[in-house]
């Protein structure tokens, strides 16, 4: 375990009218031992999100867009460059694959950032029947994530990264293991917590269909070492509706930008 | 259950049931295929196919058992055991879990510390047992050593490996949720470790009744591994079979246990 990045605990002030998020010249790159091999992970990465805005970033696989989410979220260094967070609180990740810890019940992995403060268990059980409700995970409180579909694990991660109530959201691919419909079903209620919650939100992914539907502006990155290529507004207005949402000409005039924007940049 | 089912024929449903129905007979089979084994034993023990000396009847056995439960003897003998197998587990489980959760979260403390354990463990226990009774005497306490030392190696390997299987996803949430070191040891180290945990618990259960036995011919006055030795000595087989049986119990029914407190401390693992 690391200590969180000096260089970000640094920067974190609550500034009203900063962005909430400033990268500017950032560069990862990881070294290999074994075969004495530097494998550079991004270079060049710039881009600012504002308060409450919704971004996502799409990019092929394996293009560093996980690894510039896990350097917001202090889990990974960078090896140069600038990454401002400002934020009263540290960013909250809701990660890929299946994070929900399988020794606790769902209403207990929501907890659990609540209970790591010591916060006091009536306010603990309060707060967490509050986002079991927005994420229509009430019945499940008691539940064991074994005995949960893959959708509901992820509301859970949602719930849990929400339950602490931080300004900024970052989302790792979230929904990318779900089948389509859940895939839908969980995007129109993501949409629907941010709009009532107003959190700055980060979400990366792969599917540019995805990325349309849920964001004010879609950052695309390049193929290995990933940078940003391009920086599009989404025009579609709020709230949106998921399904209604595809009767929109734009929407498929912005899915073929996009994708050319993926089919042209370079392979590395 | 058949009329829930209309679109099938009763055959169907028949041909559907048929494993499961054959899987019951097996699992009955199962509980009866090892007194299968002492049914030819006692066969071949009462035709004289094999030496009655060496190997009487289990009828035979079974009937100096029972004298020696009605005597009481052998209940001495087993708390003996018991209490020495029970006080060298705690004393060697107990470090083999806290070394083996904190070398596997700290890379540093394994590499300096790592080889240590790597060189000591392939020396067999029974084979310092000398040193042991040179060091701590004939008494209980070298014991304790000799059963603590077997299992702190099998509870620190386990929960070492169990460290190192935990999932980087369960350790990262916890440094987003803001877990300082010692939450993240206890609510994400040693839970994520359990299962593994288990598993030397149970294999160190085994391998302590393994290492009484034989430090009990040794040196000792009590217990159920000198009632075996002293069983020999005076050729007395039966009563010898009787401890073997019993020692063999002993271990069988602490791995039951261990099972079954498994199940409700690890409800999440699979079993």
């Amino acid at each position: 375990m690391n200590a969180p990045s000096t260089e970000i605990g640094r920067t974190m002030r609550p500034a009203e009218a900063a962005p909430a998020i400033e990268v500017r010249n950032l560069v990862k790159a990881f070294y290999d031992v074994s075969g004495d091999r530097i494998t550079l992970a991004a270079t060049d990465v710039n881009f600012t999100v504002k308060r409450g805005e919704f971004v996502c970033i799409v990019g092929p696989s394996g293009c560093g867009k996980t690894t510039v989410l896990r350097i917001l979220a202090s889990l990974e260094q960078a090896l140069s460059g600038e990454v401002r967070i400002n934020s009263a609180t540290p960013p909250a990740m809701v990660f890929q694959e299946a994070s929900v810890l399988p020794w606790l019940t769902v209403a207990q992995n929501v907890a659990f950032p609540l209970s790591l403060k010591g916060v006091p268990r009536e306010q603990q059980r309060t707060r967490v029947s509050e986002l079991l409700a927005l994420t229509g995970l009430t019945e499940f409180a008691d539940a064991r994530p074994h005995q949960l579909s893959g959708g509901m694990k992820q509301r859970v991660s949602v719930a849990r990264a929400l339950v602490d109530d931080r300004d900024i959201l970052l989302m790792d691919e979230p929904f990318g293991a779900l089948d389509e419909q859940t895939r839908l079903t969980l995007q129109q209620e993501l949409l629907g917590i941010w709009e009532r919650t107003g959190k700055t939100v980060v979400f990366i992914t792969h599917s540019v269909d995805e990325a349309l539907t849920l964001a004010d502006r879609v950052l695309v990155m390049s193929p290995r070492p990933g940078s940003i290529v391009a920086d599009l507004a989404v025009p579609f207005e709020r709230p949106r509706d998921v399904v209604e949402l595809r009767r929109d000409k734009r929407f498929w005039d912005l899915t073929y930008e996009v994708w050319s924007l993926l089919a042209a940049s370079p392979e590395h | 259950m058949a009329n829930i089912h209309p679109s099938l024929s009763a055959e169907d449903i028949e041909r559907l049931k048929a494993p499961a129905r054959r899987e019951n007979v097996y699992r009955i089979l199962s509980y009866f295929s090892p007194l299968l084994l002492l049914l030819l034993w006692e066969i071949a023990s009462q035709a004289g196919v094999i030496d009655r000396r060496f190997f009487p009847p289990p009828s035979a056995i079974a009937g100096t058992a029972w004298k020696m439960i009605v005597s009481l003897e052998l209940f001495d003998h087993m708390w003996a055991t018991l209490q020495r197998v029970w006080i060298g587990y705690a004393i060697g489980a107990v470090p083999g879990v806290l070394l083996g959760l904190i070398l596997g979260l700290s890379s540093s403390a394994r590499r300096v510390l790592g080889p240590i354990f790597a060189a000591l463990y392939p020396v067999p226990k029974i084979a310092i047992l000398p040193l042991i009774l040179l060091v701590f005497g004939v008494g209980d306490a070298s014991k304790y050593v000799v059963i603590a030392i077997g299992v702190f190696f099998l509870m620190f390997y386990n929960t070492l490996g169990g460290v190192m299987q935990i999932p980087q996803i369960y350790l990262d949430v916890a440094r987003n949720a803001g877990a300082t070191k010692s939450q993240t040891f206890r609510r994400i180290a040693l839970p994520s470790a359990l299962p593994s945990i288990f598993t030397g618990l149970k294999l160190a259960a085994g391998s302590s009744f393994i290492i009484i036995s034989a430090a009990e011919f040794l040196g000792a006055r009590s217990g159920v591994g000198f009632f075996i030795w002293a069983s020999w000595q005076t050729f007395a087989v039966s009563r010898m079979f009787v401890g073997i049986v019993v020692i063999s119990a002993m271990g069988y029914l602490t791995i039951l246990a261990l099972e079954a407190l498994e199940r409700r401390v690890v409800p999440w693992a699979k079993h």
